[in-house]
């Protein structure tokens, strides 16, 4: 049995075997190596695809640094997100302060890269020395004319959520800035996909097929002008709920925008987020249309999946994500694989959600929130899975131990959202779990001579 | 034709924003070189963030698990002072990974807020009372991110660690090695190098192992391998020192400090790449060991220089990029220059003050001019190289863009390699690792070539 840090205990659950009370939304143990990031990050992250907008890391060289062209997130048109900005600070402005260098820093770069808006992004220290962020944001706005946007995302102020959150205070600061004519009913945004591998295009070619108007995409492939007149759409799709749920529920509260939460991961959650949105608008031909396209794209790819479910069948996986509402997704797409989960974390996750969790996973399946890699490493072991799903930091530990994975991470190169992407996907598990190189591990070495056991 | 070399320093501009950074902040390169030293874990004083973004940094190059430990501060800690996270964070890495050494670097938030990080760790290593032998060794690495740059953060630790363990003794035969940001293939080279002189080494840090490790059967908390902590206690009677990089300042020198403290002779030297700066190691080796360098290596030089000459033509008048940590440039600028390559600009986000001087060290060769910019960004490096003709960048991954705008091939080197495999394993220095890249240099001009030609062609 895995051993779990004093003060993390009751951030595990096993199905089954005790009472459901797992804790979440905690902040991480000092010294527990959490998986997650910070506030910044959860920023970042959020606003990173919207690719005509300048994006200014206020502070020292590193929060800019690691977060150059950090992500898949595809552009259409302008590539301007994929740069990295910093006003670089040095210890002299720790101690004078920062605002001239910002100033200079937001004047030079607007005027070489034209912009639509800026998002200027405080860091830590810039907390403490007390740079009137907003002041020069606005200064500068009314002098070049775009929307310069203060995003308070010191990493200490709270988790990454909070991040999040004040990502999402920025952009609602950037909706309902300019008229909304052009816009005709059915129509949406999409919330909270982040275009990674070009699978926000997946998603809209099926509202176009559907014949939905796609008002604008916060924040995969996202422009300022669509965002700026995002409140014209007449509902607002939400995945990757636990970033975006509070944007969607501002814009309720305002314009009265109703939303949806969904999910673009694997077959039923795709076809149940067309179908939701063809139900919103209740018109029969709309639905017609959604059940055409849903038939359609089942008929080209269940034959593919089988050959692949035929395979992996009865193998078995771990998961650790971000945010939990993916995982739902992953469960089910495992399933329509045939494989079981015997893991399954977040970074995030909600009460609400890992209740949902608890109720879609199969007996003896541990839950865990907040993990670590010797937690996650001593949980391949105990489960003996053969397949790992995360990111970029779980992936050495699946590796090292000789379990096979797959990046659902904001780098992937391989859209995995959609019809398609769930071929994308099956195909990915397979190249991993039936890969021959395990044979040549350690591991594969003890489960032959009968040191090691599946689950 | 400019038959002379001269080299140009930058003016100094006036304040820019930094636009693609060409360095990282320095609390990255002190986990960097934790990770070295036999049982420790680096440990960051700051926000969860800090630790997070620099494991997946170092993890997309290294491919390797990369526990870093952080105290997460929050907002009251920020405000009352992060002791209490601290402490903890202290006890619960220690209860889990049982650590030999915990390096503590500090970022830019703790030092903003004046943290004073040497006396909490005194005060928890006494608080400690009867459980101390069981307590980690402490060490405190001064790396506020806004001052220096990951290499400056990788050279801290060292002397951090050296100046927190290093003990005066009867004078020994060993040498200590400080051979700097190099791969784990180079520092894997290096012992092989000692090790045929019959020489005993302290080469600190060593992540050879720790940081490439192989596939295993079970994780292992501290991956195996790294300097042992009586081998850095020892550093203090030890023959001599050999530090590699020709831009370090005295204070910020782990051989400075054993030197004023202990009276160990400190060699400095270039990064060894190329044949003039590897024969100058071999030298001070023959020298520090009395022993002849032996065959293999003569060998290996010989070859070297006989695939120059089979090579040269290709090379000869070809311009470079160069840019990274300062000591890669410098070495990168002497391995180019002589074979013929112009070494046009020689840039770094390091502001040490002394690459100009270093690279008129060592390309008295080259016959040219050389731009040299401290404190470059990709964009200035892009703005200066679109007016310069360059043939190829040669640098880590992070030259990837501008090599595609330029539309000429990047040679991988250094760190961080985030977009191919192998990163660790690539060799620079020495003999060996000059051969290794020559070929590549080489090779990736007849390819661009080869690939240019209308018709192609089966021999060179």
């Amino acid at each position: 049995m895995t051993k779990i840090l004093e003060g993390r205990e009751r951030q595990v659950y096993r199905k089954g075997g005790e009472p459901y009370q797992l804790e979440c939304d905690k902040p991480s143990l000092a010294g527990s190596v959490s998986q997650r990031a910070c506030v910044f990050c959860g920023s970042r992250v959020v606003l990173y695809p919207i690719a005509d907008a300048l994006h200014l890391v206020h502070g020292p060289i590193g929060c800019a640094a690691y977060t150059w062209d950090i992500r898949g997130a595809l552009s259409s048109g302008p590539q301007l997100h994929r740069l990295s900005f910093s006003t670089d600070l040095r210890e002299m402005d720790v101690i004078q302060g920062g605002e001239k260098k910002l100033y200079a820093a937001l004047c030079q770069l607007i005027d070489a890269h034209q912009p639509k808006a800026a998002f200027v992004y405080a860091t830590c220290i810039v907390g403490i020395i007390g740079d009137d962020v907003d002041a020069v944001c606005k200064r500068i706005g009314q002098e070049k004319g775009i929307p310069v946007l203060p995003v308070h995302s010191e990493g200490f102020k709270g988790t990454k959520k909070d991040g999040y959150r004040a990502a999402c205070d920025a952009l609602f600061q950037l909706i309902g800035t300019v008229p909304t004519q052009g816009i005709t009913p059915p129509s949406l945004n999409i919330l909270g996909d982040f275009n990674l591998a070009g699978e926000i295009w997946i998603i809209r070619e099926y509202f176009r097929r559907m014949g939905v108007q796609v008002v604008s995409c916060i924040s995969g492939d996202g422009r300022v002008d669509d965002i700026r007149r995002a409140h014209g759409a007449a509902l607002n799709l939400v995945q990757c709920s636990g970033s975006m749920m509070h944007l969607a529920k501002r814009l309720k509260e305002t314009y009265g925008t109703p939303f949806l939460r969904v999910s673009y991961f694997g077959v039923e959650d795709m076809a149940q987020a067309l179908y939701d949105v063809a139900r919103f608008f209740n018109d029969p031909a709309l639905l017609e249309r959604t059940q055409a396209l849903v038939k359609a794209e089942l008929d080209a790819i269940l034959p593919q999946i089988e050959r692949y479910r035929q395979v992996l069948a009865g193998r078995s996986a771990a998961i650790y994500v971000g945010g939990a509402f993916k995982a739902f997704s992953l469960v089910r797409a495992l399933r329509l694989l045939g494989m079981r989960t015997l893991l399954v974390g977040s970074q995030t996750g909600t009460g609400e959600d890992y209740e949902q969790l608890r109720e879609l996973c199969d007996e003896g399946t541990i839950i865990v929130d907040d993990s670590n890699p010797l937690e996650l490493a001593s949980f391949l072991r105990e489960t003996q899975v053969d397949l790992f799903i995360g990111g970029v930091k779980e992936r050495p530990i699946a590796y090292k131990l000789g379990v096979g994975f797959c990046d659902h991470n904001h780098e992937r190169k391989e859209a995995l959202a959609g019809f398609a992407g769930m071929v994308n996907f099956a195909r990915e598990v397979h190249a991993t779990v039936m890969s021959p190189v395990w044979k040549l591990t350690p591991r594969y070495a003890r489960l032959r001579a009968g040191e090691e056991r599946l689950a | 034709m400019n038959a002379t070399l001269t080299v140009i320093e930058g003016e100094k501009p006036a304040y820019v924003a930094t636009r693609n950074a060409c360095k990282l902040c320095s609390p990255l390169g002190a986990c960097l070189a934790i990770r070295g030293i036999e049982g420790a874990l680096p440990f960051l004083h700051g926000s969860q963030g800090c630790a997070t973004y620099m494991r997946r940094y170092l993890i997309s190059h290294f491919k390797e698990p990369m526990d870093i430990a952080a105290s997460n501060f929050s907002e009251t800690a920020t405000i009352f002072g992060g002791g209490d996270n601290l402490r903890t964070g202290l006890r619960n890495v220690t209860q889990q990974y049982h650590p030999s050494l915990i390096g503590v670097a500090t970022t830019c938030l703790c030092e903003t807020i004046g943290e004073d990080v040497a006396l909490l760790l005194r005060e928890y290593e006494e608080s400690s009372g009867d459980r101390r032998k069981d307590t980690p060794a402490l060490v405190h690495i001064s790396t506020p991110s806004y001052r220096g740059t990951h290499r400056d953060g990788f050279h801290a630790a060292v002397r951090a660690v050296v100046g927190g363990l290093a003990e005066d003794g009867a004078r020994a035969d060993h040498i200590n090695v400080f051979p700097g940001m190099i791969s784990p293939a180079d520092l894997r080279y290096l012992k092989e190098i000692f090790d045929d002189f019959g020489a005993a080494i302290v080469l600190l840090p060593d992540y050879s192992e720790t940081l490439d490790g192989p596939a295993a059967a079970h994780y292992q908390k501290i991956p195996a391998g790294g300097t042992s902590l009586a081998a850095i206690r020892s550093t203090g009677c030890a023959q001599a020192t050999l530090e590699l990089g020709r831009t370090i300042g005295a204070s910020a020198s782990a051989g400075a400090l054993l030197s004023e403290r202990f009276g160990v002779r400190c060699h400095r030297l270039g990064l060894p790449i190329g044949v003039r700066e590897t024969d100058r190691l071999f030298e001070v080796v023959e020298t520090l060991t009395g022993r002849a360098t032996p065959q293999r290596h003569q060998l290996e030089r010989g070859r070297l220089i006989d695939s120059y000459v089979d090579g040269h033509k290709y090379l000869f008048g070809k311009r470079a990029v160069v840019y990274g940590e300062e000591d890669l440039v410098v070495g990168l600028a002497a391995f180019l220059s002589e074979v013929g390559v112009v070494p046009v600009l020689c840039a770094s986000g390091g502001e040490s003050g002394a690459l100009a001087q270093s690279i008129r060290q060592v390309t008295q060769d080259c016959a040219g001019e050389v731009a040299v910019r401290e404190g470059a960004d990709f964009m200035s490096i892009a703005e200066v190289a679109a007016t310069l003709a360059p043939d190829f960048l040669i640098g880590n991954s992070k030259g990837q863009a501008l090599a595609r705008q330029l539309g000429i091939p990047l040679v991988r080197v250094g760190f961080p390699i985030h977009d191919r495999l192998g990163g660790p394993r690539i060799l620079h220095l020495g003999y060996r690792g000059t051969q290794q890249l020559f070929d590549r240099v080489v090779n990736t001009l007849i390819e661009r070539k080869q690939e240019a030609s209308p018709v192609g062609y089966s021999y060179m």
